[in-house]
């Protein structure tokens, strides 16, 4: 890590458990810079959203499922009991494979979070949605149709509503499962391209199949391989030159 | 797509072993029309060179087909940016080839006849033709000891260059009216040296392949 980075996330000997006692984490322990991009790859299966889905204990909506160890996000342990997980939430954002909007219209579902956490008055609400709607680069194209559905959207808009109401709950950490998986090609550039702005203001944790996306945007790359760790490094130095044989063995597609 | 990458790369390494075959040759044929001196051998090795150009433009642009097809990543990638390389430093010395063949052909037409005293190169030759062979076979081995042992040869060669354009200076002052054919002598030392140089690079490039380690600049490393 460079100097002037400073660490958002430390994980240690993170386990996981799901239902029933099967692992699928195993000792995870990493860093992850504030104000970067890290993106997370391996094959399926290997633990990749299991490991992001600890970052804001939404794994605790399904039943039966542990986290064991310490993730400490700005130097506090966010598996401990005390820990308002609303307030977690809040902090630590995510967006998922396929866009989520709620059933409300497109101004509703970037509000709706300010007017969960926040005491705001409408003419607040007015400016932040907006605020929110630039800040997902998809003002311009939304304006004039607020009151519409979120879902008459096209799949790359509906995903940067997501992204827009994510940001409305001004986290800090913004977390994105597969975020263009399900989105085309120029969708997926869009998203791309705001995901790179959003690295100013937030730490972003980007878990994705698509190699060439994590080379493109990602400062640091961790690859993950039957639900440990192998390599955690600065994503140039992973795709030029791995340290670990797995990881270069994936990354070339020689399996995965 | 990782099949096709591999085919691919497999038809790129037999490319590439021809294009080294060609040089060697041309290297090897260059120095011995220059030994006789064989005005016709000369002739010949610049006639080819048309030959190794064309090997390494379809070299590189097979090289550029599959950066832009597959997006090569790790070793994959360093793979093809030192074939892209080694490439360029196979054709340089086919260009050097050429450079010894047109003096060698200077020396023939010249009317002054043999000077008295030769030069002789044979030490200097057998050493870079050692050095590119071993080369050669590093990048294929992906041998990084061998390329180590090549880069210190470079050395060797330096230092005979160095003593073959004193002894030239020397014969010039001795023999005024031969004075051409030994610059001609001093051109091909210094062409010579300048192959080590470039089996320096392809050594560089196997040790940057095996290690991804860029070691062209030993000083650079030993800053903080």
């Amino acid at each position: 890590m460079d100097a002037d980075e400073t660490i958002k996330i430390s994980v240690r000997h993170l386990n996981f458990y799901y239902a029933g006692g099967h692992q699928a984490l195993f000792d995870n322990s990493i860093d992850i810079p504030a104000n970067r991009i890290t993106a997370v790859i391996g094959p399926s299966g290997c633990g990749k959203s299991t490991h992001l889905r600890v970052y804001n204990r939404i794994f605790e909506l399904y039943r039966g499922q542990r986290a064991e160890g310490e993730v400490r996000i700005d130097g506090k342990n966010i598996l401990d009991r005390d820990i308002d997980v609303l307030e977690l939430r809040r902090k630590v954002g995510m967006i998922f494979q396929k866009p989520t909007p709620f059933p409300m219209s497109v101004f509703d579902n970037v509000a709706y979070p300010m007017r969960l956490h926040f005491k705001l008055s409408k003419r607040e609400i007015a400016d932040r949605v907006e605020q929110a709607l630039r800040g997902a680069s998809l003002w311009d194209e939304v304006k004039d149709k607020l009151k519409k559905s979120g879902l008459a959207l096209s799949g790359g808009q509906q995903q940067r509503l997501c992204i827009a109401r994510a940001i409305a709950a001004e986290p800090e950490i913004l977390l994105m499962d597969e975020p263009t998986s399900a989105v085309d090609p120029v969708a997926t550039l869009k998203i791309e391209d705001l995901v790179l702005q959003l690295r100013d203001k937030f730490t972003v944790v980007i878990v994705t199949h698509n190699m060439q996306q994590a080379s493109r945007i990602s400062d640091y790359t961790a690859f993950f391989y039957k639900g440990e760790i192998v390599e955690f490094d600065k994503t140039e130095t992973i795709f030029t030159n791995p340290s670990h044989k797995k990881t270069e063995e994936y990354i070339t597609g020689r399996f995965g | 797509m990782r099949e096709q990458l591999e085919k691919e790369v497999i038809r790129l390494k037999r490319m590439v072993s021809s294009l080294a075959s060609a040089v060697e040759t041309a290297v090897r044929q260059a120095v011995a029309a220059a030994a006789e001196p064989n005005s016709e051998m000369a002739a010949a090795v610049i006639t080819r060179d048309d030959a190794i150009d064309r090997m390494e433009v379809t070299i590189e642009e097979e090289c550029l087909k599959i950066l832009a097809l597959h997006q090569p990543v790790a070793g994959d990638l360093r793979y093809i940016i030192t074939i892209l390389k080694v490439n360029g430093e196979l054709e340089r010395i086919g260009d050097l080839a050429v450079n010894i063949a047109r003096h060698t052909l200077g020396f023939a037409e010249r009317r002054s006849g043999e000077p008295p005293e030769k030069i002789d190169f044979t030490e200097q030759v057998l050493l870079v033709r050692q050095m590119l062979k071993r080369a050669l076979d590093a990048l294929v081995s992906r041998n990084c000891l061998d390329a180590n042992e090549v880069m210190r040869m470079d050395g060797e060669v330096d230092e005979i260059n160095k003593q073959v354009i004193d002894r030239a200076m020397a014969l010039i002052a001795k023999y005024p009216e031969h004075a051409a054919s030994y610059v001609d002598a001093m051109f091909i030392s210094r062409h010579l040296e300048r192959i080590g140089d470039c089996t320096t690079n392809i050594c560089e490039d196997v040790i940057y392949l095996e290690l991804g380690k860029i070691v062209r600049h030993p000083r650079l490393e030993s800053e903080p």
